[in-house]
């Protein structure tokens, strides 16, 4: 009796976290023009999707920001580990908090920091550039700069910097400390060291740590809206415009490919993760 | 005959305010085993990391064939490091953690330090391969070049780090504590393997290591050292039958300490009674610390004895019978293939090459009594050495 109670309940509990998604994804390839009544199956709003300009846009925005951030955090943040990992305990931990606070700070008061903090960097350099542009003749600063791509590639590499070290660093301390020793004293400076030894040794980890900034990146929209500006649009921006005038099944389908996206990284990055837990046990068994 | 090869000059380390090492004055001759002894904190493992250059001494001179190489990096020295817990590659297997340091172009040979310009040389992939499979052979380890370091056993992991070192052909082999991980067994057959490996490369081998007995089985010089300070350098005959200070006695081997006084060259007097000894040299009436080896001690029946005590605890320990005999008060160890029972009293007889006098040090009362023998506490003792010499190399690294 109880078991089944239990079932019972916990089918509950799917059933309210998964069927908005679910409901979602079936509209998405509803042939008729509405949300709840089921007309017959049809690719339509895919097609409209992939002809639609504005959506294609926000996808190639997206992908490229995702992407230019993950490699740009990936390094940075691995260099910043291996830094932390060298540091004292006593100044490392403190560190390591600080530098873990961004990922538990709310999105809102994130975007609202770093919009206020650009701004007030376009407001310095105007001044600079028309002192500057006064002073001499020869080169010719622009004193209007704006919250566009480079402001929004900025902003995702911040948030996605502690994630990856929050991700490598695990790794670095698994490592045996010997290893960067061993490397030199065979011969390595300490940068092939760091290539040919310590790069291989906690891979799993930078691996992981740029799947993560990946995701975080696709799935973001507080801080792009707030960073973005005007002349750039991420999907999640450019759904929630969609959602301001009509809501269309189109809607739909791009929620739906973003849903799977994101799933398919997060599949990944579990399954990763088990099969290096896995391994790990494996060596310290043998 | 052998020549002067590294010579540490008044070397001291100092973390923050601590000091570790303390003018260690040093010279260590070409072809030779020798072996830092010393319990775990003595300075020991930093004194090696300075001869291979991960650590810069804050003071003192670091001599190599003659040259200064304190600023040298590790991986510019001719020297090589097989380190505590190995450290081998993981993700290689073992053809190429041996192969690894060949791997790597280095600066033509004959090239001064500051061949920075110099054309980096390859070697070619015939000869690593030559190279690797022939050292794999020195380490007896044929056949195990496609293995995964994962699956080779500790003592197969310590002869792939050993053969790691060596293909490089240094003229120096740094060994930190290689041994402390393998189970007793193994540590002796690796101990004669060891030495074996030296003699047939005929290159220097320094030694890390707590373990008194490996150090008096593969020496050819130990240094005994204490606090950051040498206490004493020898051939393991002379620590053990003539050292120094109670600490080097009692850290070598098992030793009775007593407070005696030296009346006049070859007399000493403990106990209230006048023995001969060998020593001589020492002022008169000077109080010295009198050492006296369990082995040595004869037992004969209590009214031939020169001292007379009651047996209070026998230990069986295979070959001989650790005998605790108390003598007015302060107890002896003496070991003895006869055995005594607990309560019989006996006599011993001390011939003068038993007896060795020592001059007073800062370590004189602190050892050499077994009025609180345990072996459990002997037992204890090892692990928490263990565990503390894990933290302090942690805290080693930080502060550098």
């Amino acid at each position: 009796m109880k078991r089944v109670s239990n079932r019972i309940f916990m089918g509950l509990v799917f059933l309210f976290l998964y069927a908005p998604i679910i409901i979602l994804i079936i509209f998405s390839f509803n042939a008729g023009n509405s949300n709840t009544i089921w007309k017959g199956f049809s690719l339509q709003w895919y097609r409209e999707l992939f002809n639609s300009r504005i959506i294609m846009n926000s996808v190639y925005t997206t992908l490229l920001v995702s992407l230019l951030s993950t490699v740009i955090s990936t390094i940075a943040g691995t260099f910043a580990a291996v830094g932390f990992y060298n540091l004292r305990r006593r100044v490392r931990e403190p560190l390591m908090t600080v530098s873990n606070i961004p990922m538990m700070n709310a999105d809102i008061v994130t975007a609202v920091s770093l919009c206020l903090l650009f701004v007030a960097f376009f407001n310095g350099w105007e001044s600079f550039a028309n002192w500057f542009n006064e002073v001499q003749t020869v080169f010719y600063l622009t004193p209007k700069i704006y919250l566009g791509f480079g402001t929004l590639l900025i902003a995702h590499t911040t948030f996605n910097i502690p994630h990856v070290i929050l991700s490598v660093m695990p790794k670095l301390r698994q490592m045996d400390r010997n290893l960067v020793d061993a490397a030199q004293d065979l011969g390595c400076t300490w940068f092939q060291a760091f290539i040919k030894v310590v790069v291989p040794e906690i891979k799993p980890g930078i691996v992981s740590g740029a799947l993560i900034a990946f995701t975080m990146s696709v799935d973001d929209f507080v801080i792009s809206y707030f960073t973005a500006g005007t002349t750039s649009s991420t999907l999640a921006m450019t759904i929630y415009s969609m959602t301001k005038k009509r809501v269309t099944p189109s809607i739909n389908a791009v929620s739906t490919l973003l849903f799977v996206t994101v799933l398919v990284l997060l599949v990944t990055i579990n399954i990763r993760e088990e099969r290096h837990a896995r391994a790990q046990e494996r060596r310290l068994n043998a | 005959m052998s020549k002067e090869l590294i010579r540490l000059v008044n070397c001291s380390m100092a973390f923050d305010d601590e000091l570790v090492l303390d003018n260690i004055n040093l010279y260590i001759n070409d072809s030779e085993f020798l072996t830092l002894l010393g319990p775990s904190g003595c300075g020991k493992t930093t004194t090696l990391r300075i001869i291979g250059g991960f650590t810069t001494p804050t003071a003192g001179e670091v001599l190599f064939d003659g040259v200064r190489i304190n600023d040298v990096p590790p991986h510019l020295r001719q020297v090589n490091t097989v380190f505590q817990r190995y450290a081998l590659f993981p993700h290689l297997n073992v053809f190429e953690n041996v192969a690894f340091g060949l791997r790597i172009p280095k600066a033509e040979e004959g090239g001064d330090a500051e061949g920075k310009k110099k054309k980096k040389v390859k070697i070619p992939e015939r000869e690593i391969k030559e190279r690797v499979m022939e050292m794999l052979e020195v380490v007896s380890l044929k056949g195990f070049e496609h293995r995964h370091i994962t699956e080779l056993s500790g003592g197969q992991q310590q002869r792939v780090a050993i053969a790691r070192a060596l293909v490089n052909r240094p003229k120096v082999l740094l060994l930190d504590e290689p041994l402390g991980a393998l189970d007793l067994r193994l540590r002796k057959d690796m101990q004669n393997e060891l030495k074996r490996i030296q003699q047939q490369m005929g290159i220097t081998f320094i030694y890390v290591t707590h373990d008194q007995e490996e150090a008096l089985a593969m020496s050819d010089t130990i240094v005994v050292m204490d606090q950051g300070k040498i206490q004493q350098i020898g051939r393991p005959e002379d620590i053990y039958n003539e050292p120094k200070n109670a600490f080097v006695a009692d850290f070598i081997g098992e030793s009775n300490i007593l407070d005696g006084i030296m009346h006049e060259d070859y007399v000493v007097e403990f106990f209230n009674r006048k023995f001969k000894c060998l020593d001589k040299g020492f002022a008169p009436m000077a109080p010295v610390d009198v050492v006296i080896r369990p082995e040595d001690i004869d037992i004969v029946p209590e009214a031939e004895g020169q001292l007379k005590g009651t047996v209070t605890s026998v230990t069986f320990k295979g070959v001989h019978y650790d005998t605790i005999v108390d003598f007015k008060g302060f107890k002896w160890l003496i070991q003895t293939t006869d055995f005594h029972p607990v309560g019989e009293t006996i006599g011993i007889i001390l011939n003068p090459d038993d007896i060795h006098i020592m001059h007073k040090s800062q370590y004189s009362g602190m050892f050499g009594d077994y009025s609180s023998y345990s072996e459990e506490y002997d037992e204890m003792d090892d692990v928490t050495l263990l565990d503390e010499e894990d933290e302090d190399e942690e805290d080693e690294r930080h502060e550098e």
